[in-house]
């Protein structure tokens, strides 16, 4: 089953695209050409990247990236604007918008306030989506699509609303932020039964202070607390309503597949939209009616006599791509025997990198080329 | 020692999934042995608070209320300590002459883009902990990490972001004071043209007709098919050859140890890793 990426992309109802999947497979660039190609068949479209290189900005004729949407120049037809998330900025920007100045700034200037918003593991997912949240909002664009961070925990951001309500409403909060909130309510028969025993234990593993931080930055962020949750819920339903697409990205490699695998389970757990799989770096080979023995047969023949050098070398580069392509039809075939329903849309390896938007174009393209025959 | 959950060790070595316990998985010519370990956080924070408190029954009992979720949402740095911690561990056994102690302990890290915030442990806890355990767990990791018993290699292919990518990791890595071993070049395709043979190719020079009758003295039909197919082939092949050795000279100009690996037609499993090894071991690697 072949992947239909222009319906979607035309589809006035589809607002979002995730692109998803492990490092390496050529994410940000899928995220970028589909972005482009999109805007030249009429949308206005914003695309919202984790960490790009710096070539790829240029490729969109962008010096760099930061944290507001700039526009690319070029664009027929509809318009096309690109950003990078800046995790900490957004992060500030959340807190500021439900608090008060003064309580802001209490908050901003907590040291575990701070290490939560620059290193937290799952505050990059967390903010993309908030980001992503905050761009649907404005009315500028009818399409976002988002590239998430290559880690294992790229899908973490599905779990955020319920793990911030768990981390704030939790048990293990109350105990530490008793002295905070004035020992005594709400620890009730936990703390009687194993007070000494949590304090003791975290107080060892994260230290004392570390532990007062953290109280003094829930008692301060209570109040904002409301809004925290209100969002991330908000973004879930966002995510799983029918004007999202999830694209997971992979390459014909054992381990790529392996992972998206594990990313096309992991929302279909949580009944996300799955668009399909998109899988790039595909060795494409003509079709010459012989076979790889036959080809290499016939290099050998040449070598053996001492003659046709030239020929030689072309023989085996070309058995040699045969037996590439044979490898990776086999693990998509693997792949597609366990997930029947996704369809995988094959992109060939490119002889260059991406310089320019011709470039972006050309990926456009085969992502779109419904007779790839592979 | 991977970290990450992928079972990617197990699955490379074809072997069940390892669970958080050092497993015997290979042996060598010569008698050697590689062992493995799949690290989980959860796993190896009851393994610290067990060494450094014997406080194991009490680690069990917050684990079960979820609690190093907890610890590690509160001190983020704190998942990263501990993985590395237990890399540490590991490696200390052999100056201390344990028994179960390893020549060479080898971490597969997360990617490139996060080695530095990984590996940095120090920085990672220091705005959150400027003394107590975690601060001075830290410093002990930190001491075996930044030294010279330690060599980050970094892995790459041979294209335009990855390299720019690699290169960035290297000066991060430089930046923070952390020993930075070699490069491995991943993945590359021997050239089968010569730099002459390469640029006709691209130009669409090549001897068409010279080449016909050499595909008719070999035994094959020279259809326009297969004549089409090996001039695409080649021009394509010359392009991304030519990228390939632009980028390669400058991973060169860093100046730092490079180590070459093919691209193997057949894809990785356990018999391509031992083609693999060998090739590293003809290159000289680990003979400092």
């Amino acid at each position: 089953m072949t992947l239909d990426i222009d319906a979607i992309l035309t589809n006035p109802d589809k607002h979002i695209i995730v692109c998803t999947g492990s490092g390496g497979v050529g994410k940000t660039t899928t995220a970028a050409a589909l972005g482009l190609r999109a805007a030249e068949l009429g949308r206005n479209v914003c695309v919202l990247t984790i960490d790009p290189a710096r070539r790829l900005a240029q490729a969109m004729g962008l010096t760099e990236l930061d944290n507001t949407p700039r526009a690319v120049a070029g664009i027929s037809n509809g318009s096309l604007s690109a950003m990078m998330l800046d995790m900490k900025r957004t992060f500030d920007e959340v807190v500021e918008s439900h608090s008060d100045p003064e309580r802001a700034e209490k908050i901003l200037s907590n040291p575990f306030y701070q290490a939560l918003s620059s290193s937290f593991a799952g505050t990059q997912e967390y903010m993309a989506m908030e980001k992503l949240g905050q761009l649907r909002a404005q009315s500028q664009w009818d399409l976002i699509i988002v590239d998430t961070p290559p880690s294992r925990n790229a899908l973490d951001f599905l779990d955020a609303p319920a793990r911030l309500g768990s981390f704030l409403d939790g048990r293990l909060i109350r105990i530490i932020t008793a002295p905070a909130r004035g020992a005594g309510r709400g620890i009730g028969r936990i703390a009687a039964l194993g007070f000494g025993i949590f304090t003791n234990v975290l107080s060892k593993l994260l230290g004392a202070q570390v532990l007062a931080d953290v109280g003094n930055f829930v008692a301060d962020i209570d109040t904002t607390f409301g809004g925290f949750r209100e969002r991330a819920d908000a973004t879930y339903a966002l995510l799983k309503d029918s004007g999202t697409e999830f694209i997971v990205v992979a390459a014909p490699e054992r381990d790529a597949l392996r992972e998206a695998a594990y990313f096309v389970e992991r929302l279909n757990q949580d009944s996300m939209p799955l668009g399909g799989l998109i899988l790039n770096r595909v060795q494409e080979v003509p079709e010459t009616g012989l076979t790889q023995d036959q080809v290499l047969a016939a290099a050998q023949k040449l070598t053996a006599e001492g003659e046709g050098q030239l020929t030689s070398a072309l023989l085996e580069l070309h058995a040699q791509r045969m037996e590439i392509k044979e490898r990776q039809k086999h693990l998509a075939m693997r792949f597609t025997a366990a997930h029947p329903n996704v369809s995988v849309q094959p992109i060939p390896a490119l002889a260059q990198d991406v310089h320019d938007l011709a470039g972006l174009r050309e990926i456009g393209e085969a992502l779109a080329n419904q007779g790839i025959t592979w | 020692m991977e970290v990450e959950g992928r079972q990617g060790i197990a699955q490379l070595f074809d072997t069940p999934p390892l669970p958080y316990e050092e497993r015997k998985i290979a042996v060598a010519p010569g008698g050697g042995e590689v062992w493995a370990l799949a690290v989980d956080t959860e796993d190896a924070l009851l393994d610290y608070l067990e060494m450094f408190y014997k406080l194991r029954r009490a680690g069990s009992a917050l684990s079960k209320m979820g609690a190093v979720d907890f610890a590690t949402t509160i001190a983020p740095g704190l998942r990263d300590v501990l993985l590395t911690g237990k890399a540490c561990e590991v490696v200390k056994r052999k100056e201390k002459k344990q028994e179960n102690a390893y020549d060479y302990v080898i971490l597969d890290a997360p990617p490139t883009g996060r080695i530095t915030r990984f590996l940095n442990v120090n920085g990672e806890v220091s705005g959150l902990a400027k003394v107590g355990p975690i601060k001075s767990h830290a410093d002990s990791v930190m001491s075996v990490i930044a030294s010279e018993q330690t060599a980050i290699h970094l892995v790459t292919l041979l294209e335009e972001m990855p390299v720019q990518e690699t290169l960035d990791g290297v000066t991060d890595l430089e930046v923070n004071g952390l020993p930075v071993g070699g490069i491995f070049v991943n993945m590359t395709r021997p050239p089968q043209l010569d730099a002459t043979q390469r640029s006709m190719a691209i130009a669409g020079q090549l001897p068409k007709s010279e080449i016909e009758n050499e595909i008719s003295q070999s035994g094959l039909m020279a259809t326009p098919q297969l004549i089409d197919a090996l001039l695409t082939e080649a021009s394509d092949h010359a392009e991304r050859v030519d990228l390939e050795i632009t980028e390669f000279e400058r991973l060169t100009q860093r100046g730092l140890p490079i180590f070459v690996l093919p691209l193997l037609p057949s894809g990785i499993d356990l018999g391509g890793l031992y083609e693999l090894a060998a090739l590293m071991t003809a290159s000289g690697i680990g003979e400092e």
